[in-house]
């Protein structure tokens, strides 16, 4: 008897080993990152200091590093596609939760999430063979003549570019806004929206009145996760932005992200020094993009216990 | 902004519900447009060649993927029977173990940090951890990286994938006098069975399109894959090189690579969501 009790004793022992040693991992592998990061970026962290963040100069035949541009890139591209992502996304959104008749909901909720399914290479491909002709023969072109005078479309109509890779990351972070912001549309209680509809008001003043302002918070939160998602986004951007590290007021110029850089020009880095500088670029985009993740998580977190 | 006139707030409200619908019909046309130029440049380089040929030297002869294709999915097997038993042991820690202390809360808010990890990132630690001690680029790196990446996705469908078994279920398995660990595999997982296959289904959909853990860790080789321990073929790197390389026969397998993998993909998802609406979940 006290045999078999000794026996199950060790076998649940074992379980909780066994399965505390897997989550424990989870800790582990994140503290590893970290510092695998920071131990392999220290000569560039000790040449270059805290002037990294703001030196534009990327030359590995001097030995100079700089991450301003990669910054600037990186920050641009996710801009330009949140521009173009969130209006979409809340009008793809509301369509879903408002307009739409009931047998459309479900195809084309079914299609905007398979826009989220597709392999970022995929979206590369397209953006360079497909989308940059089209932008230099036909939008470039336009926006130059009509709107020359604004200097973020001066310059030659390359297609590649910032414009396109805003553009292509817009196609990417967009099924994540709309369906985060349609989450948060469809929690706004149904009484509230019934009794605005009752008194008379239209799908749109339900909508702009009632679920916009009381779903504000939800929507903030999706648009940090969406803004998250394009920051980090690499071989999409790899293939359309161009890899040039400059800082251009053109959007039809060429430019670099973070992690475009990384893709690029990792495996042709030797030298101790530019490969520390692009693990410092690898930390910066940890950092920035953790930073953003966290609070938009927190945010609807917070949001979902309140239960609004 | 009071509009009182019936007609013109019947004019905005058409308005918007246009736009509303133009864009959800803008968002679906793109999603076709990207499948059609996917599956008419790609159906070109289907071959029998394509399948079982290695590709040839540059702008050259013809050739295939056949290495890439062995390659990937070598490395996605290595990913999958390492990831997915860490990830469903970590999720039942997390449910059935140790569901309310305060570790448990750290490592789920870091299960979910970890799945915003941009996947370059993930990558350069592999490098840096295997890659750069073994000296050599591995397939076996290459699998670790795409582990990484499933890893946390697998423990966070997996808690949330049990945390919908009744607790009554357990208790009754419990009281039953079976243990604790025989309750959970035995009992508690045969409910969860469905949820926890279609979910490690859709981690491995997501990683088999992934490209940049692969760049530094596996890196690329024109030959059949003897090993893993050595740099290792496969399809989405392939895509990054011969698409951003000036030969046309490249250029071809480089989208024919594509609509392999986007089909690929595609299946395994419409696969889970039949799965899923056949079991009267959503």
């Amino acid at each position: 008897m006290f045999c078999k009790k000794q026996k199950n004793m060790t076998q649940d022992t074992l379980f909780k080993l066994a399965t505390g040693t897997a989550a424990f991992l989870i800790p582990l592998i994140m503290g590893g990152i970290l510092g695998a990061l920071v131990f392999n970026a220290l000569p560039a962290i000790r040449a270059f200091g805290l002037k990294f963040l703001i030196t534009n100069e990327w030359n590995p035949a001097t030995g100079k590093f700089g991450a301003a541009a990669s910054l600037f890139g990186t920050v641009l591209s996710s801009l330009i596609a949140m521009l173009m992502a969130v209006p979409a996304s809340l009008f793809i959104a509301a369509f879903l939760s408002e307009f739409a008749p009931r047998w459309l909901k479900k195809p084309v909720r079914y299609g905007i999430e398979t826009l989220a399914a597709i392999p970022s290479i995929i979206y590369g491909m397209w953006g360079l063979f497909v989308v940059a002709p089209f932008m230099s023969q036909h939008v470039q072109p336009f926006l130059t003549r009509y709107f020359g005078f604004i200097p973020l479309f001066k310059g030659p109509p390359m297609g590649i570019g910032m414009l396109n890779a805003g553009f292509i990351l817009a196609l990417m972070v967009l099924p994540f806004i709309t369906s985060a912001m349609y989450e948060v549309f469809v929690m706004t209680p149904r009484e509230t929206r019934e009794a605005a509809y009752g008194a008379g008001a239209t799908a749109w003043e339900v909508l702009s009145r009632v679920t916009l302002p009381q779903s504000l918070p939800g929507v903030v939160g999706a648009l940090f996760l969406g803004f998250g998602r394009a920051i980090g986004e690499t071989m999409a951007v790899t293939f359309v932005i161009g890899n040039t590290h400059q800082i251009s007021s053109s959007l039809f110029s060429a430019g670099t992200t973070i992690a475009s850089t990384l893709a690029n020009e990792f495996t042709e880095a030797s030298e101790g020094i530019y490969l520390g500088a692009l693990f410092e670029l690898g930390i910066i985009l940890l950092f920035v993009n953790l930073i953003v993740i966290v609070i938009g998580q927190q945010w609807l977190k917070k949001l979902k216990q309140r239960g609004f | 902004m009071r509009i009182r006139n019936t007609r013109a707030r019947r004019t905005i409200n058409n308005l918007i519900k246009l736009i509303s619908l133009v864009s959800a019909v803008a968002g679906i046309a793109v999603l076709f447009w990207i499948l059609a130029d996917v599956f008419v440049k790609g159906a070109g380089a289907i071959n029998w060649q394509f399948f079982t040929e290695p590709p040839p030297p540059p702008g050259a002869g013809t050739g295939g993927l056949g290495n890439a294709i062995i390659g990937t999915l070598l490395m996605i097997i290595f990913a999958t029977l390492t990831s997915v038993p860490a990830g469903v042991f970590a999720g039942v820690y997390l449910v059935e173990v140790n569901p309310h202390s305060k570790l448990s809360e750290w490592i789920r808010f870091l299960t979910n940090t970890m799945m915003g990890i941009p996947s370059i990132v993930t990558g350069l630690f592999v490098y840096a951890v295997l890659v750069k001690p073994m000296g050599t680029f591995s397939g076996y790196a290459g699998g670790v990286a795409l582990a990484l990446i499933m890893f946390p996705v697998i423990t966070r469908t997996t808690e949330d994938v049990l945390k919908l078994v009744p607790d009554s279920v357990r208790e009754s398995a419990l009281a039953l006098g079976a243990k604790r660990w025989k309750a959970t595999f035995s009992v508690v997982f045969r409910t969860a069975s469905s949820g926890l296959i279609t979910g490690s289904l859709l981690a491995v959909a997501r990683v088999s399109g992934e490209t940049a853990p692969l760049l530094f860790t596996a890196l690329n080789s024109p030959y059949w894959p003897e090993s893993l321990a050595q740099p290792t073929a496969n399809l989405t790197v392939t895509i990054f090189n011969f698409a951003m390389s000036p030969y046309p026969e490249w250029q071809k397998l480089a989208w024919g690579a594509s609509l392999l993998i986007t089909t690929g993909v595609l299946l395994v998802i419409l696969l889970v969501r039949t799965a899923l609406s056949r079991g009267g979940n959503k």
